[in-house]
């Protein structure tokens, strides 16, 4: 009888651990491909807490250089933005951060009071697969999901990725255990140089009004950082592109001064920021480059330090040591990414 | 819930858990319940359905059995007072009595399943006739639902009616225990049609627990999930995209069709039936098996003796004996000998074969496709037993044929594709195009396709080709291998670590291979739509 359980929960382990490495191969890595799939996870790695948290979609870790607010004005920050990242990922991630730290700041996007309904699929997955277990990533699933997805595959990756079987390439081998970092503290940076032309109007809407769901979720955000004595700061990216409608506008102003928060929207502020659209995109106006970041970040900075209660901690050794370490690698791939464009540039 | 489900696995995992956790004494009540559960997870209206079988069969049977009891007792007081013949028509006249509750339960029943499968297919050919005749405004059709396997678990209440009328069986006293006979719910979905007197033998028994005959129930789960998700799911995508478009995928892509369709149902099948065995098994309930390597025959009466077993001797036993001996039967057969001789002889025969198989194709579904299908099948057997005497006369003629591995294997695959022709009138749309696709193997043959490439534009790729070729080989090689004992059995004898490490290996081809998830829907059990 011992024998038989013996053997018994020697199979179980050994079934266990290859579905843990089968879960781990088949994975998408998101090294050479489709790096916002990875930034989510990084966040795990921060050594120190941050004084500035980013949360929204990629009008923030396109738009803003965590390392240029360091370099210029001490501030720790970090991006928890994500492809089309939903405002319910958005609270669920502003929730699980404020498990890790207690910002001073946190710093929401409002674009996606758009979207009113769970998008797609692959964006999901984008945004919530790199998320560690805890309730909030559970009941970001539970929010998220469209029709066709279930919670099981989001507990065990494998149910929704054994289909890549046949795609299987030596990356995913390579990074079976551990991931190279594809960003600096959340900003995913971008060279290239495509100058806004013809940027679209938006064509006219039926209905303004954001849905009530994401009206709650705002709610919920500023109500927790109530809670947890966190400045909450709401801003409009300076992306021309999804529209930002004169209507969306006037309801987040609203919102805004009824709850007291700061809002600034940066579409407003180009000319005084000095972000050029010929020179600081890299798409033609739907995000930043990192010329068209730094700018941004420089003025945001400048904001948070005389509008926040954030500190210049380039004089604290502990933070120093690794922010300097970060600033390093900054520069690393900003030299490198500047070479290959320039290498593939016929101009 | 389907049985490749989540929904299925956890219903499952809760029931067997609890099922050795409560008293023995309340096990088969809690099957009754989780039975319940899960039929009326497919909608509570499917209840009232198989709630009025249940009900009026448990009554009927129950009627049957008291009566008989009644009469034999009155009989055996008064045998000695009557005459021969008031006997004889006593007995008549109790008989009629009982016969008159079995037809009305039948009625009742297969009433209920000719109206829910078949009247939109009835009123649907009446329009066609009356266009035909130039008649006025069509019928309008019905929404009407099938409840969920009305075919099998009629077909598994009657059988038992007929027993019980038959004095095969006792009647049921238990409402309870006669509705988780019916209900029964490895079962329900997809059969096999299971007797009174095999499933009662272990469903109502405690069952304590019995850790080799669980870990053999798992394994088969295992198996069947296997055939189910890697082979016949991933078969039904380039099935789809051959039958979809006939007039691209004539000639050799029929035979293709012919093949995969064999493999496909075959893993389909048999996969549903391995966990419906395998989990009754670690539930201690023995059901009947249903399969016997049915592509190994040699012959289609053969063939019919090992695929789908159960329905094959449900038709036999309530269907066709009944028939050969019925009055009608009997003076055609009288008839016909007068008449024709030693061939008139086997007319009557032939009649009875011919109705037990458009009844069988009728039972499949409510189209002229499962009709014809049920037909030729009849016209085949009957064709091979007609040319018997030449087959003698042949095998006289070359003695070292018979029995040679050679000839064997010539009967199997004649077997095989020509059950695997008739078989395609599941598939295609209609008969005329089910024949004119056929006809099309030798009118437009283009063998090219099968090594152009053609065949990874059908929906799946090289690899995924490959992952269907060893899965069924692998069944085939466990079909070879099981001819005296199931593979799993010699597993287990060897070395436990090997059944271990068997199962082990099925839980992660079948997740990593399996067709599941986004992108791919686990199909439906095909034998669920019957």
């Amino acid at each position: 009888m011992k024998k038989n359980i013996r053997t018994a929960i020697l199979w179980v382990l050994i079934l266990a651990a290859g579905l843990w490495l089968l879960n781990a191969l088949f994975m998408p890595k998101y090294m050479s491909d489709i790096p916002e799939g990875a930034l989510i996870a990084e966040y795990y790695k921060e050594e120190t807490g941050h004084d500035v948290i980013f949360i929204g979609d990629c009008e923030v870790y396109e738009n803003f250089s965590p390392d240029l607010l360091w370099r210029e004005y001490g501030l720790t920050s970090y991006i928890r933005g994500s492809a089309q990242q939903l405002i319910w990922q958005s609270y669920y991630l502003m929730e699980e951060t404020l498990n890790y730290e207690t910002p001073k700041v946190m710093v929401f996007n409002v674009l996606s009071m758009k979207y009113g309904e769970p998008q797609s699929e692959a964006y999901n997955r984008l945004n919530l697969d790199g998320m560690r277990l805890s309730p909030q990533k559970i009941a970001a699933v539970r929010a998220s999901m469209t029709e066709e997805e279930s919670l099981l595959s989001y507990l065990f990756p494998l149910l929704r990725y054994h289909s890549r079987w046949n795609e299987l390439k030596g990356e995913d081998l390579r990074y079976l255990t551990h991931r190279d970092i594809v960003s600096d503290s959340g900003y995913l940076m971008n060279v290239q140089v495509r100058p806004a032309e013809n940027v679209p109007t938006g064509r006219p809407l039926g209905d303004y009004s954001f849905a009530p769901v994401c009206w709650d979720y705002l709610d919920k955000m500023a109500d927790l950082c109530e809670e947890k004595g966190v400045q909450l700061v709401l801003i409009k990216a300076p992306s021309l592109y999804p529209y930002w409608y004169d209507q969306w506008e006037e309801q987040i102003e609203d919102y805004a001064a009824r709850r007291g928060l700061p809002y600034i929207n940066f579409l407003e502020l180009t000319d005084e920021i000095g972000v050029d659209f010929a020179t600081d995109t890299y798409d033609s106006g739907l995000h930043l480059n990192l010329y068209g970041a730094e700018k941004l970040s420089r003025w945001f900075g400048q904001w948070l330090t005389a509008n926040c209660p954030v500190e210049d901690r380039r004089g604290q050794e502990d933070y120093a040591n690794i922010w300097n370490e970060k600033s390093a690698a900054y520069a690393a791939r900003k030299a490198r990414l500047e070479a290959e464009w320039s290498g593939e540039d016929p101009a | 819930m389907s049985f490749a489900s989540t929904q299925f696995l956890a219903f499952f995992g809760v029931l067997f858990l609890l099922y050795y956790t409560v008293p023995r004494r309340w096990q088969w009540k809690l099957l009754l319940a989780g039975s319940l559960f899960f039929y009326w997870f497919a909608g509570w209206w499917c209840l009232i359905y198989i709630g009025v079988t249940t009900v009026t069969t448990w009554l009927a049977a129950r009627r049957i059995d008291a009566l008989a009891r009644e009469q034999d007792a009155w009989f055996q007081e008064h045998k000695a007072e009557l005459s021969r013949e008031e006997r004889k028509a006593r007995k008549a006249k109790d008989r009629s009595i009982r016969f008159r509750w079995l037809l009305g339960c039948l009625l009742v029943n297969f009433g209920i399943l000719a109206v829910v499968k078949y009247t939109n297919f009835v009123i649907g050919n009446l329009n066609a006739a009356a266009a035909a005749l130039g008649g006025g405004q069509p019928l309008p059709t019905l929404s009407l639902v099938l409840p969920m396997g009305i075919s099998f678990y009629t077909f598994q209440a009657m059988g038992y009616l007929i027993d019980v009328y038959w004095g095969k069986s006792p009647a049921e006293e238990s409402l309870g225990r006669f509705a988780l006979f019916v209900t029964f719910f490895p079962q329900l979905i997809q059969g096999p049609i299971s007797r009174f007197g095999d499933l009662s033998r272990t469903l109502y028994s405690e069952h304590p627990w019995d850790s080799r005959q669980i870990a053999m129930g798992v394994e088969r789960v295992l198996w069947g999930l296997a055939k189910k998700l890697i082979v016949a799911d991933r078969l039904a995508i380039p099935l789809r995209a051959l039958v979809a478009d006939p007039e691209q995928y004539n000639g050799v892509y029929v035979l293709a069709v012919i093949f995969l369709y064999a493999v496909q149902l075959y893993a389909d099948f048999t996969g549903g039936i391995d966990i419906t065995i395998g989990a009754a098994q670690m539930l201690g309930v023995q059901v009947t098996e249903n399969f016997q390597r049915p592509f190994f025959s040699k012959n289609a009466a053969e063939y019919w003796r090992r695929w789908h077993i159960t329905m094959g001797t449900w038709f036999r036993d309530y269907l066709f004996y009944p028939m050969s001996v019925s009055k009608p039967i009997l003076k055609l057969h009288q008839k016909c000998r007068n008449r024709f001789g030693r061939f008139g002889k086997r007319i009557s025969v032939h009649t009875c074969s011919i109705i037990l198989w458009f009844v069988t194709g009728l039972w499949h579904g409510a189209s002229w496709n499962f009709i014809v299908w049920g037909l030729l099948n009849g016209l085949v057997i009957i064709i091979s037993q007609e040319l018997e005497p030449l087959y003698d006369k042949f095998h006289a003629r070359f003695p070292r044929l018979k029995g040679s591995r050679g000839w064997d294997a010539v009967q199997v695959l004649r077997t095989f594709w020509l059950m695997g022709a008739i078989r395609v009138l599941d598939v295609y749309r209609d008969v005329p195009l089910t024949f004119r696709q056929l006809g099309t193997v030798f009118t437009a043959f283009r063998p090219q396709v099968l090594w152009d490439g053609s065949f990874l534009e059908l929906g799946i790729g090289m690899g995924d080709w490959l992952v269907a070729a060893a899965g069924a080989g692998t069944m085939l090689a466990c079909s070879l291998l099981g001819r005296r004992e199931p593979v799993r059995e010699r597993l287990s004898r060897h070395s436990p670590h090997l059944a271990w490490g068997g199962c082990v290996v099925l839980i992660w081809l079948t997740l990593i291979f399996g067709v599941y998830g986004i992108g791919f829907d686990a199909t439906q059990f095909i034998y669920n739509q019957f």
